[in-house]
């Protein structure tokens, strides 16, 4: 197909380009790859050490072997789908909206899903705790509108993907934002519903399946997020994998460092899977 | 009743009149362009046919049924737009039958219906291809296909070709006309292209800043345009103001040169000034004829265009093109030779503004 052979040109140029580079930028480049590389290497190496004189995975073994790294990352992987479900179907439908019929909002609301950036997460915990740990009445006929949601496991988990989600806000967002931007969904939307289809239809057929690169991209970024947080878990009190690394860390040494490297090597297969998938851009549907 | 009517429309967006008092009828099976340049609310107003804009007023009946608030998806109008817009993760085939598989036809009539509409666009073959692996104007024949897949009661083209090099524009836009001819649909081709509108329409629409200049066959706009801006528009025009002279006689004055033309100036006073044209083919060198107007000047430059060479003569303060057929044996005027040339009486077109 052409676009093997496009690459390959694209290769071909960067190495020629590569060689036409002076010294100095050599040197800086790999500098920066020692930065990245050096510290990785160390954690492999220190996470491959557990028993004394032996290169070997026992680290590893007893990492895995925990049964409250499968519950807490199990808790976590639940989470962070829900999050993922329950944003895109937010998101998707906002930004195509926005899109559409509303693009004087655009500003708004990029700005609106960019305050997680400079709002602290314990704030948005702090505000959780303080609205939803006593239950929500009419205050003219004391009528309970909503009972307190921290009290229950059930409550507990809807504030955490609540929380989630607008911590993975300006990811999912943007993600589907540029997703719709190279695909032209106005047009779409307009051919598809001259063809008859509802808006139902038209972003299950012709949105969705144009927008899947971006949508995955951002739904492993909400994952990676949710598996990593700390502030939300331990605040609600419950046990996710991010107050679970953090506690394995301060007891144990090599345990931590095999689980590192694991996850560095999970967000690599997971960017991977993403180039693989977004490879052929422009022509998306070539991907099947 | 005629089958489509846009009756009184106009659409505002905000303090922009795109579209103002636009009246249309279209007969079932006719082809009528909308021509004019960019901006002049060709666009707005198809799409208002084709349900994507609300009239702000007025009236879009299709075979007696008011329209005007219908959703663009219970329309029944087939559209075909300027960048395809094919959907990108369907095949060539998923795409034709998207409508179909829309309305819940069977599997078999889909498929069928399919090939059909695959066969009459010639891309039987690219069935399985994806659109990104068409050319443009494959890409513009599945579109075609697609919105015709409905057996819409009117198909709309908005600048379908103009995305596309000039000879595929020529050769697709006749292959258009005639699978609109053997189905027998009405279609409305919105084009800013005058040798488009031309040559594949019924009836040409010429619109102005949002509103209808001329609306006739293609022979009526190009001879008998009704504004200047219609003459100006379509083909080349050599305009002048001219000066009643006698409104009896109808003669007027250009400069100091005196023309005769047959357009009844009765209504008109003697010393007003009237807009007059006349097309660069219908002037000669001049040969003895009473009937014809004489007029001279000096030649200003002599372009050779291969069928046609254009000349342009100075004469007084106006200037002057002129086009000959070639021949070879035609003996080329040169430049600053003073010529006199003619044109008949009724090649002078007096406009109404
Ligand atoms: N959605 C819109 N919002 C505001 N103005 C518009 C919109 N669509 C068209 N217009 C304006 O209406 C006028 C006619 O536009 P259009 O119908 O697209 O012209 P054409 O297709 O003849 O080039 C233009 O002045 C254009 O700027
Ligand atoms: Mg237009």
């Amino acid at each position: 197909m052409a676009s093997t052979k496009d690459r390959k040109v694209v290769e071909m140029n960067t190495f020629a380009g590569l060689r036409k580079l002076p010294l100095w930028s050599w040197i800086w480049f790999i500098l920066g790859l020692l930065y990245f590389v050096l510290p990785l290497y160390g954690t492999l190496d220190f996470s491959l050490r557990m028993q004394r004189d032996v290169i070997g995975l026992k680290a590893y073994h007893m990492a895995f072997a925990d049964k409250a790294f499968w519950q807490t990352f199990g808790y976590s992987f639940f989470l962070a789908t829900m999050t993922i479900i329950v944003s895109i179907c937010l998101i998707v439908p906002t930004a195509y909206w926005i899109r559409l019929r509303l693009p004087e909002a655009r500003r708004i609301v990029e700005f609106i899903t960019l305050l997680p950036f400079v709002i602290p997460a314990i704030v948005l915990v702090f505000g959780l705790i303080r609205l939803f740990s006593s239950p929500i009445t009419l205050p003219v006929a004391g009528i309970v509108l909503l009972p307190p949601l921290t009290n229950t496991v059930f409550g507990t988990n809807v504030l955490m993907v609540a929380g989630y989600m607008v911590l993975g806000l300006p990811y999912i967002y943007r993600s589907v934002d540029l997703g719709m931007r190279t695909v032209d969904v106005r047009t779409l939307t307009e051919a598809a519903e001259s063809l008859g289809a509802n808006w139902y239809t038209i972003i299950l057929t012709v949105i969705l399946p144009n927008i899947r690169a971006s949508l995955l991209s951002g739904a492993l970024l909400i994952f990676a997020i949710v598996v990593g947080e700390v502030v939300l878990a331990s605040f609600l009190g419950i046990k996710t994998f991010g107050p679970y690394l953090l506690l394995l860390g301060q007891q144990r040494s090599y345990e931590p460092a095999a689980l590192s490297f694991t996850t560095f090597l999970m967000t690599w297969a997971a960017m991977g899977i993403i180039q693989k998938i977004s490879g052929g851009q422009g022509h998306v549907a070539g991907a099947h | 009743m005629a089958f489509l009517v846009i009756n009184k429309v106009n659409k505002a967006f905000g303090k922009t009149i795109a579209v103002q008092d636009f009246n249309l009828e279209l007969q079932k099976g006719e082809f009528v362009s909308f021509l004019g340049p960019s901006g002049c609310g060709k666009t707005t107003t198809l799409r208002m046919v084709a349900g994507f804009e609300t009239p702000t007023s007025g009236r879009v009946v299709i075979n007696g049924e008011d329209i005007t608030n219908k959703p663009p998806n219970q329309r029944d109008v087939g559209m075909v737009f300027q960048s395809y817009a094919l959907f990108p993760n369907m095949t060539v085939a998923g795409n034709v039958g998207y409508g179909l598989r829309i309305a819940k036809k069977p599997v078999n009539e889909i498929k069928k219906r399919v090939d059909n509409m695959l066969d009459l666009t010639h891309m039987s073959e690219f069935g399985d291809r994806y659109p990104y692996q068409l050319s443009g104007g494959q890409q513009q024949r599945v579109a075609l296909a697609r919105a015709l897949a409905l057996s819409p009661q009117i198909l709309l083209l908005d600048e379908p070709l103009s995305a596309l090099d000039a000879k595929l524009r020529v050769s697709l836009r006749s292959e258009i006309r005639a699978i609109q001819q053997e189905l027998g649909i009405s279609a409305i081709y919105v084009t800013h292209d005058q040798e488009e509108a031309l040559s594949i329409s019924d009836r040409v629409v010429v619109m102005n800043n949002g509103a209808i200049e001329q609306v006739g066959s293609p022979f009526e706009v190009y001879n008998f345009p009704q504004t200047s801006f219609v003459a100006n528009f379509i083909g080349t025009l050599n305009t002048f103001s001219a000066e009643i002279i006698d409104p009896e006689q109808c003669t007027l004055k250009v400069g100091d040169q005196t023309l005769a033309v047959v357009h009844d100036l009765s209504a008109k006073q003697r010393g007003e000034y009237v807009s007059i044209a006349i097309r660069p083919e219908r002037i000669n060198f001049a040969s003895a004829d009473q009937n014809n107007n004489l007029l001279e000047g000096s030649i200003k430059s002599v372009t050779f265009l291969g069928s046609i060479v254009r000349v342009l003569i100075t004469c007084g303060d106006n200037m002057l093109c002129m086009d000959i057929f070639n021949n070879p044996y035609l003996e080329l005027p040169k430049t600053g030779q003073h010529v006199q040339v003619a044109c008949p009486r009724e090649a002078v077109l007096v406009l109404d503004k």
